[in-house]
């Protein structure tokens, strides 16, 4: 008796061992990464107050807009992951690829309008029926996906559908290359009007970057209404708190998930749009980078919580035009636009040390929480 | 029961969407070229040719029903069979008179999709014009799918016989390269004239031969119901039983000694490539397979291999460059692995299994992106990488990638190193720990597994393996670049472990040899030089298909197919058991 419970106390204590010389070692990262940080933003000031180096306000300001436009495109993408996160509770790795469709597909819509005139005679109609055809192609896929590859695995190991969307992702990327060929589609460019730069609150703002943070913004605040004000979104929100409850309560649980991953397609369908806006050239591996940095947003706001989808993809899109230069920059650095992606998965790694439940706190189901 | 007509249904317009995807990403124009057997059959035409059958064969299957007599299958199967074979062959011709169709207009398909073409068209109409072309696919798809319901009606033997003798022909057909290598000498150059038509596949006497035999084989093996090897050798008593094993051991050993010899150097080649990807697929093994960690950055850790093993050897390291001998840089490449996997596993040990993968692929991509940067550029070239990397230094010289045998003995020296670890680590408490872990976490924490040390300890030798790769390869090409060391490996060492079965190592090896040496690996080429193109599309199908149909792979470890079937297997033994249960009970309650 006695040499059991003796055991289980050196047993205990090993593992306190361990796990404290685990916490410190996180508590390393976290002072580093503070270090880190704070010394490049005080060498960033230092070097901006003397001239020696920094940036100028309209530089920054120029920086401020550029993440701006860019997160909120990531904040459209980070919705999908997380209403699917919050729904069925894996990481739906081929939500990348879903917005590379969208925005490949609809390059030839708006390269066949461009061609009949109608991109420069009438830029909004042609901008609004591609955006319409970006969601329709979005949508398609991410429904199809569930329905073939997500749908049988349900009730498996929660590793097995996201090996499997790993799987999905790299078929996507591959099909649209043999479909489409490897070569960079790129979109008509938009009317001088649009590209035109206005003063707005003392911010420089190019109009393409205020046409996507506005598309963004309204089309966020009808997916909260629709989440909100709708019976569907009722039922998406039921079964995203708990499936088996939710069918009792007589909600037909498949129609609502695929209508998850219809509404995920969608928001998918307008980041492409945003993509195209702002950078024009599309190809099949478009959705890579970008996906991963979405589903990043979607951790930093925590996972499940849409608002918090919106807000994450924010700061990173800040976060990733801000920090090479005015954190990387200043400690001297060189070619930091090189690092803007790993920038991005190293504020990753810091979200999920630091605060792995998000900015915003997550939302899980039932049967995730324990 | 009659057949299910809506099944079969969805199943032809499932076959029909597969024709047309097959023939809209080119993959039948670019295997046009290779033929298969003569005269007739293609690799081109050969991939579509299976969908059919197999499509009817799947949309025709009866359900198997735990206890319940399944009905005999009749003609309405074969009628099934047909109907799947009907709709996906006038799919395909629609879709081949849509494509017919735009070359009469002004609109040029070729400016959506590259890969369709005049010679696309007039390949899938067989060059007859669309209407007598149409009579050929639909009727060709028809008896396709009516031949592959038909299975059904045959008794198991048969229906195994002509699989297989099936598969074998294509097989045979379709590794004409490797074994005219192999017979490639006076005495025996006349086995290979009398399969192949010189550079123009199997003649169709010698294919119809291969059928008959390995059919037959096949038949007289499943008739015989014979005992599995291993119920064999489970039957054995314990002495005889480890001798066996030893002997087929030393055998192995032998083959893949003297086996280089008889190999040209292409084969030789391939041979490395599949020892380095089975060195890292039992490093990754240990890593998903048995701790059932995740780790989607494992390319990282080759890097580290490669990227330390240039530094140290190479004059060309722009920094740093101590020209150590490849057998001293190797124990400090391994301290390297060994702080890599410390200093990424640390981090991610606490958080929950899909975070987990992201964050390691980050930090593979973060890895990439530094060795690629400006700023460390001075130290690892930036992306003109480290080169003039010397080969490894044995007793009779410096053995390097032009002479692909050397390199493969000493791959399989590691190979070797890594099976014996990965076998004796297994079923020691460490791995038990593992296997505990894997199952669930929380439990085995309860058990007094320390879960930190345990999950550490896996990345750690996962990385060490995997830099053993590393330091091969750089010996092997001469030259590291950035680029080598994509997430794409890291993936396709996961589709690996993942089709020969996670958790078990002939299943890993399995999985390497048949994907890396048949396909080929991210950048190698593999047996099948011809599905280059599209061999990473294979990888992803290859990794869904399987996940939904098999995820515990083709050879599977048997904790692991538990875990995954548990639910099934508890059934099953609910209803063979169930009505002794309840007797127990019964006693018990007396």
């Amino acid at each position: 008796m006695t040499a059991t419970a003796e055991k289980t106390t050196s047993n205990g204590a090993r593992s306190r061992l361990s796990t404290n010389w685990v916490d410190g070692f996180l508590m390393l990262i976290r002072v580093a990464a503070v270090l880190v940080i704070a010394t490049g933003l005080v060498a960033f000031v230092y070097q901006s107050v003397t001239g020696t180096g920094g940036l100028t306000g309209p530089a920054f300001r120029d920086l401020l807009v550029a993440g701006l436009a860019q997160g909120a495109m990531y904040g459209l993408l980070a919705l999908g992951y997380s209403m699917v996160y919050g729904v069925l509770g894996f990481i739906n790795f081929a939500h990348g690829e879903v917005f590379m469709s969208g925005a490949v597909v609809s390059f030839f819509i708006a390269n066949a309008l461009f061609n009949a005139g109608w991109w420069t005679d009438a830029f909004l109609l042609s901008l609004a029926i591609v955006l319409f055809s970006a969601m329709l192609v979005s949508t398609v896929v991410a429904v199809l996906i569930e329905r073939i590859a997500y749908r049988p695995l349900r009730s498996a190991p929660r590793l097995i559908p996201l090996i499997t969307s790993i799987g999905v992702s790299f078929f996507l990327q591959n099909a649209f290359f043999g479909l489409f060929g490897p070569a960079v589609k790129n979109y008509p460019p938009a009317p001088a009007w649009l590209t035109a730069r206005r003063s707005f609150l003392g911010f420089q703002i190019e109009g393409t970057k205020a046409l996507v943070i506005v598309v963004a913004a309204v089309s966020s605040v009808a997916l909260y209404f629709f989440i909100t004000r709708t019976r569907t979104g009722k039922a998406m929100r039921a079964v995203a708190e708990d499936k088996e409850i939710a069918a009792l309560m007589g909600i037909n649980v498949d129609r609502t998930i695929v209508t998850t991953f219809a509404v995920g397609g969608a928001m998918a369908g307008v980041a492409g749009l945003a993509w195209a806006i702002l950078f024009r050239g599309v190809s099949f591996i478009t959705g890579f980078i970008p996906g991963i940095k979405a589903f990043t947003a979607a951790v930093v706001g925590g996972i499940g919580n849409l608002g918090g989808a919106i807000g994450g993809g924010v700061f990173l899109g800040l976060a990733e035009s801000v920090a090479p230069l005015v954190v990387l920059e200043p400690l001297g650095v060189v070619g930091v636009s090189q690092l803007k992606d790993a920038v991005a998965f190293s504020v990753l790694v810091l979200v999920l040390v630091f605060r792995p439940q998000g900015l915003f706190g997550e939302r899980l189901s039932a049967e995730d929480r324990v | 029961m009659t057949v299910d007509w809506r099944k079969a249904r969805n199943w032809g317009f499932y076959a029909g969407a597969s024709l047309v995807f097959i023939a809209a990403i080119g993959m039948v124009e670019a295997f046009d070229r290779r033929p298969l057997i003569t005269p007739g059959v293609s690799l081109g035409l050969a991939s579509l040719l299976w969908v059919p059958p197999l499509f009817a064969f799947i949309a025709t299957r009866r359900q198997q029903l735990e206890g319940f007599e399944t009905g005999k299958a009749g003609v309405s199967e074969v009628g099934a069979g047909a109907l799947v074979g009907l709709l996906s062959g006038s799919m395909l011709w629609l879709f081949t008179a849509l494509v017919d169709a735009t070359f009469q207009t002004d609109f040029n398909i070729r400016d959506i999709f590259p890969k369709l073409g005049p010679a696309m068209v007039r390949l899938l109409t067989f060059e007859q014009g669309l209407g007598t072309g149409a009579l050929i696919i639909v009727l060709g798809t028809v008896v396709l799918g009516a031949l592959g319901a038909g299975l059904h009606l045959l008794p198991g033997p048969l229906r195994s016989g002509v699989v297989q003798g099936i598969l074998w022909v294509f097989a045979i057909a379709l590794t004409q390269a490797i074994v005219d290598d192999i017979f490639d000498n006076d005495t025996t150059e006349f086995i290979a004239n009398a399969l192949y038509a010189p550079g123009n596949g199997l003649k169709i006497p010698a294919a119809i031969v291969i059928f008959i035999v390995a059919g037959g084989l096949a038949w007289w093996a499943a008739t015989r119901d014979t005992p599995s090897i291993r119920e064999r050798l489970n039957r054995m008593d314990p002495a005889d039983q480890r001798r066996t094993t030893m002997i087929a051991l030393v055998i192995t050993v032998v083959v893949f000694a003297v086996l280089p010899r008889f190999l040209g150097g292409i084969l030789n080649e391939l041979l490395a490539n599949v020892g380095l990807f089975i060195l890292m697929a039992l490093g990754l093994n240990i890593v998903i397979g048995l701790a059932g960690i995740l780790d989607l950055g494992y390319v990282a850790f080759f890097a580290v291999g490669a990227y330390g093993t240039a530094v140290l050897t190479s004059p060309g390291s722009p920094a740093f460059s101590p020209e150590l001998p490849w057998w001293l840089a190797l124990p400090v490449v391994i301290l390297m692995a060994t702080a890599a996997g410390l200093l990424v596993g640390t981090p991610v040990i606490r958080m929950r299994g899909d975070y987990l993968a992201i964050v390691t692929l980050g930090f593979g991509e973060i890895v990439r992106l530094l060795f690629l940067s400006d700023w460390l550029s001075a130290n690892f070239g930036g992306s003109q990488g480290i080169r003039q990397i010397p080969g490894i230094e044995w007793f009779t010289g410096e053995i390097r990638g032009v002479d692909p045998d050397r390199i493969f003995y000493m791959v399989a020296i590691f190979v070797l190193v890594a099976i014996y670890v990965s076998w004796r680590l297994q079923y020691s408490r460490v791995g038990r720990a593992w296997m505990a872990m894997r199952e669930d976490e929380t439990v085995a924490e309860a058990m007094g597994i320390n879960t930190v040390t345990a999950k550490l300890l896996a990345f750690i030798i996962g990385a060490i393996l995997a830099s053993f790769g590393g330091a091969i390869f750089a010996a092997k090409v001469g030259s590291v670049f950035p680029n080598s060391f994509e997430l794409l490996v890291s993936i396709i060492i996961l589709v690996v472990v993942i089709v020969g079965g996670m958790g078990n190592i002939p299943g890993v090896m399995l999985g390497a040899v048949l994907l890396i040496g048949v396909l080929g690996g991210p950048t190698q080429p593999g047996l099948l030089q011809e599905f280059q193109e599209f061999k990473l599309l294979i990888y992803g199908v290859l990794l869904v298909v399987v996940m939904l149909v098999k995820p515990e792979g083709l050879l599977p470890s048997r904790h692991r197919s538990r875990e995954l079937h548990h639910e099934e297997m508890s059934q099953d033994a609910w209803l063979t058991a169930g009505v002794g249960a309840q007797e127990e009970e019964a006693v018990a309650a007396t």
